[in-house]
């Protein structure tokens, strides 16, 4: 349980890092550091993108799966990584990227 | 010698001949005598002719033939005389006996063809029947036969007959079926014949998997819409169930290892960019328009004014705020003090012109502004560009509206504009001769004689609209939106400041003195500065003074701290927004007058500013005006610096349209960099040219470049970054001196320079790529340029510092060696 929130507050305290949320196999999510209407939308909507990268990729290659999921965007970059029983993702901000 | 015959001709027995006068007595063949053209030839004898031949020998006309004489069989020859040279010489010789008898007696072949001619039927038609003749077949009735019909069966004749009774008896048909009785019919089967069957031994198939599809359709009822909404809320976790899930041991797993692969990622980020583009990094430039090599200024257009009748300089040149193509310039006589009072009945019957012209026409001014007199120096209201202000030589200032005549100059296009404006501006169809003549335009109003200056204006500036001033010279916003105050520099060593609003407080005297003067104004001028026309007089006035001595220092050119800001040409959106269009309401048609008193004063405002002076002086000097305390006085304010760096007038000073605070100075011989704030002296001064520099400008698109004209026609195109100590380039532009140098953008491509010499033309030159386009961080380099700059006078101030203590040491131990 300490352990767990150690892990979380490591990976909030890199630079640039706005939020973590942590969101079971349904889409419910578990833990967060981000408001709750956000992390509401968040999880909802990054939920099914994940479902659907880790459906293409499994119809590809049955043996193959999906490991981790960036998101990079004009403003931020969104990073999910899936597990078996939960996803995590975080939205960090990226300052190094221009266009 | 063979004699020559004419075998080419068909006759080679004839030898032709030439026989002298002699020749032909001897032999009795005169010509027109003895040989005539009845008679044109003669028999001659062998033995004469070879007599002839010994006595006379190679003299001899014979002696060509004489070959043909001695072969010749017979004993006599004839000789022919050939009146019409048919064989080239007056005789010719027959050598054979053939030919001889040829000639003598021609053959009988025509006669007998003749004789043919002649010949007529003499005969009678007899009629003879035609006798019959066994006929001989030609294969004509083979044809005949193929072609006709006949019939090739015997015809079958049948005969029915019917017993009497059953004439005319109801008939009674029945079916029967033709194959139940035998021989009803005949049929002809078709059978398969080998003969036509053919077999196909090759085939062409082609075929494809599809994925299976298979099409259905539905039909929906439609009922009716119906309005539905549904509510929902996530699902979540209630604190509790958290908590459980926290501590369940699949969750921390999981966790400890997508930490590891986020983290992975974040470094990631954090070493280096993937998605940066080296190429674009790489090049400098996006891409080049024309030549990079080409640095030159290219001729674009000249103006000149051919109809003044005095030889006339251009004082000052600007370019309109808004309209493409279209640059104002001040003329004024080109004369000396002595030769203008000289003159001055002269000068007068001249009107004093500020021209307009266009790209389009570089003969007519589209526009020409009456002014009482030379106008020194003017400049377009940034807020509304149809009003301008000028400065005259004999102080006063003059205003012009020429919102009436707006239309005219904004439609200015190269080519045929004028034709159409005829049709479309009723205005024009009461004069239409003006249609082609330029118009003249008379000035709105003119300052007070007696309380302006009392000589020649060198300057003059619009103050922003975001601020205004009062009389102590106090800043207030500005309220009304409008540039509405001036300021003014003149050789009388004063600035003045002047509002163009109407003034409350005098006004039941002013109207009473207007009644008595009614000056009376022509018709066509508009009446937006009506209040002010003779009778305005400055805010507030700041005289230069030099301290306890009556000389006073004599402005030429002042720069205000929000000057560049007026012309940022950039930001075309913002200033086009802020000039009032015509047909709305235009605040400048109806002024009033200013809530200075109203309002509170901005107190940190920067209110300084740098003048340059007529004898080399840059000061830096304060408008606000302080109490006196003694007299009670409205003083201006010592200036805080002056430097005195130029050796003659100095005729510009500019702020940086990139920085603030960095001054160009041109004047006398050399040029300086200031920047404000910095007192200590300038960051960079030119060493002295060898030409005088007469006018000088920043580039509008560069930050390091500016350009300087000089008294030989040659403008100095310097860059900070490329040289320091001399200019980057020059190039030669006219032969007189440039009096002004104003650029201007147009587009991003598009950069032109106007430049005016003493002569009176103005020349539109376009600033080629290299010069426009600045290099990427350039602006940081100049930027640090100027630093450096700054403390490096820095150290030159501490080392001043420390030489002075070691000067003092060395004094002292010089003192104490003495004792």
């Amino acid at each position: 349980m300490a352990e767990v929130e150690e892990t979380l507050k490591r990976i909030q305290s890199h630079k640039g890092v706005i939020g973590t949320v942590v969101v079971n196999a349904e889409g419910i999510p578990i833990r967060t550091t981000l408001d709750n209407s956000t992390t509401v939308q968040y999880a909802g909507l990054l939920h099914q993108l994940t479902m659907k990268a880790k459906s293409t990729v499994r119809d590809i290659d049955p043996q193959n799966d999906l490991t981790f999921l960036r998101i990079r965007s004009k403003k931020h970059e969104i990073m999910v990584a899936p597990g078996n029983l939960a996803f995590h993702f975080l939205v960090k901000l990226s300052f190094c990227f221009t266009r | 010698m063979e004699p020559v015959n004419m075998e080419s001709m068909g006759h080679p027995e004839i030898y032709p001949l030439v026989l002298t006068t002699k020749t032909q007595e001897i032999f009795n063949c005169r010509i027109d005598e003895d040989v005539t053209d009845e008679q044109p030839y003669k028999l001659i004898n062998k033995v004469d002719i070879f007599e002839d031949l010994r006595n006379r020998a190679a003299v001899s006309d014979f002696h060509p033939v004489k070959k043909i004489v001695q072969e010749y069989p017979g004993n006599e020859l004839l000789l022919v005389y050939d009146k019409d040279f048919k064989y080239g010489l007056n005789f010719y010789l027959i050598g054979t006996e053939e030919g001889k008898e040829n000639y003598l007696n021609p053959p009988e072949v025509p006669e007998e063809q003749e004789e043919y001619k002649e010949h007529i039927p003499e005969d009678v038609y007899v009629y003879k029947p035609p006798v019959s003749k066994p006929w001989v077949s030609l294969g004509s009735e083979k044809e005949i036969e193929e072609e006709s019909v006949m019939e090739s069966t015997k015809q079958i004749t049948y005969m029915i007959s019917q017993k009497r009774s059953e004439f005319g008896a109801p008939v009674k048909f029945s079916d029967q079926n033709a194959s139940s009785v035998k021989d009803a019919y005949i049929e002809c089967t078709a059978y398969p014949d080998k003969n036509f069957t053919l077999k196909q031994l090759e085939k062409d198939v082609s075929m494809q998997v599809i994925p299976q599809i298979k099409d259905t359709s539905t039909q929906t009822e439609w009922t009716y819409p119906k309005n539905a909404t549904t509510q929902y809320y996530p699902r979540e976790f209630s604190e509790e169930e958290k908590e459980t899930l926290k501590q369940s041991k699949p969750l921390v797993d999981f966790l400890n290892n997508a930490s590891i692969s986020v983290e992975i990622a974040l470094q990631q980020n954090e070493i280096m960019n993937t998605f940066i583009d080296d190429w674009k990094y790489l090049a400098e430039e996006e891409g080049t328009f024309g030549d990079k090599t080409d640095t030159h200024l290219k001729e674009y257009q000249s103006f000149t004014d051919l109809h003044s009748p005095t030889e006339k300089m251009i004082t000052c040149v600007s370019w309109h705020p808004t309209i493409y193509g279209l640059i104002a310039v001040s003329v004024a006589v080109r004369l000396s003090f002595e030769d203008r009072v000289y003159f001055s009945g002269k000068l007068l019957l001249q009107p004093s012109l500020i021209l307009f012209w266009s790209f389009s026409d570089p003969i007519h001014p589209q526009l020409m502004l009456e002014s009482p007199d030379d106008i020194f120096c003017f400049k377009f209201c940034p807020s509304d560009p149809n009003i301008i202000a000028g400065g005259c030589i004999n102080g006063q200032i003059v205003l012009w509206d020429i919102t009436a005549h707006a239309d005219r100059i904004e439609n200015i296009k190269a080519g045929d504009s004028r034709s159409k404006k005829a049709t479309l501006k009723p205005m024009f169809l009461l004069e239409p001769e003006s249609n082609t003549e330029a118009m003249y335009i008379r000035h709105c109003a003119v300052s007070s004689i007696e309380s302006g200056h009392k000589k020649v204006i060198t300057d003059i500036h619009w103050l922003s609209d975001t601020f205004e001033i009062n009389r102590m010279g106090s800043v207030f916003e500005n309220r009304s939106g409008i540039c509405c105050q001036l300021v003014t520099c003149s050789a009388d060593c004063t600035i003045c400041f002047w509002d163009i609003r109407p003034q409350k407080p005098l006004t039941p005297q002013t109207t009473e003195k207007k009644k008595e003067e009614s000056i009376e104004i022509p018709f066509d001028v508009p009446s937006t500065f009506l209040h002010l026309d003779l009778s305005w007089k400055p805010l507030s006035k700041i005289r230069l003074s030099k301290g306890e001595t009556s000389l006073d220092y004599c402005p030429t050119r002042i720069s205000l701290n929000e000057d560049h800001l007026l012309y940022k040409t950039e930001d075309k959106t913002l200033t086009q927004s802020k000039i009032v269009k015509t047909g709305e309401m235009n605040p400048y048609h109806n002024l009033e007058s200013g809530m200075a008193n109203l309002l509170k004063p901005i107190d940190d405002f920067c209110t300084k500013f740098f003048v340059g002076t007529e004898d080399g002086e840059v000061i830096y000097t304060d408008w606000k005006m302080k109490k006196d305390s003694e007299t009670g006085r409205l003083m201006p304010k010592k200036p805080v610096s002056i430097h005195t760096i130029h050796d003659g007038t100095v005729h510009t000073v500019q702020r940086s349209p990139f920085y603030n605070d960095i001054i160009l100075t041109v004047g006398g011989w050399n040029m300086a960099i200031w920047k404000e704030g910095v007192m200590t002296g300038p960051l960079l001064q030119s060493c002295c040219a060898p030409k005088m520099y007469t006018s000088g400008h920043w580039s509008l698109t560069r930050p390091g470049v500016f350009y300087i004209g000089r008294e030989d026609g040659y403008i100095d195109i310097w860059d900070l970054l490329e040289k320091t100590h001399e200019p980057a380039q020059s190039q030669n532009i006219c032969i007189t001196m440039i009096t002004y140098i104003k650029p201007w953008i147009f587009s991003a491509k598009q950069q032109f320079i106007a430049i005016a010499d003493y002569y009176g033309t103005l020349r539109i030159l376009e600033i080629p790529w290299t010069l426009s386009r600045p290099s990427t961080n350039e602006m940081t380099s100049v930027n640090h340029y100027f630093e450096r700059e700054v403390k490096h006078l820095e150290y030159v101030e501490q080392r001043k510092n420390i030489r002075e203590q070691e000067k003092k040491e060395m004094e002292l131990e010089m003192e104490k060696k003495k004792i």
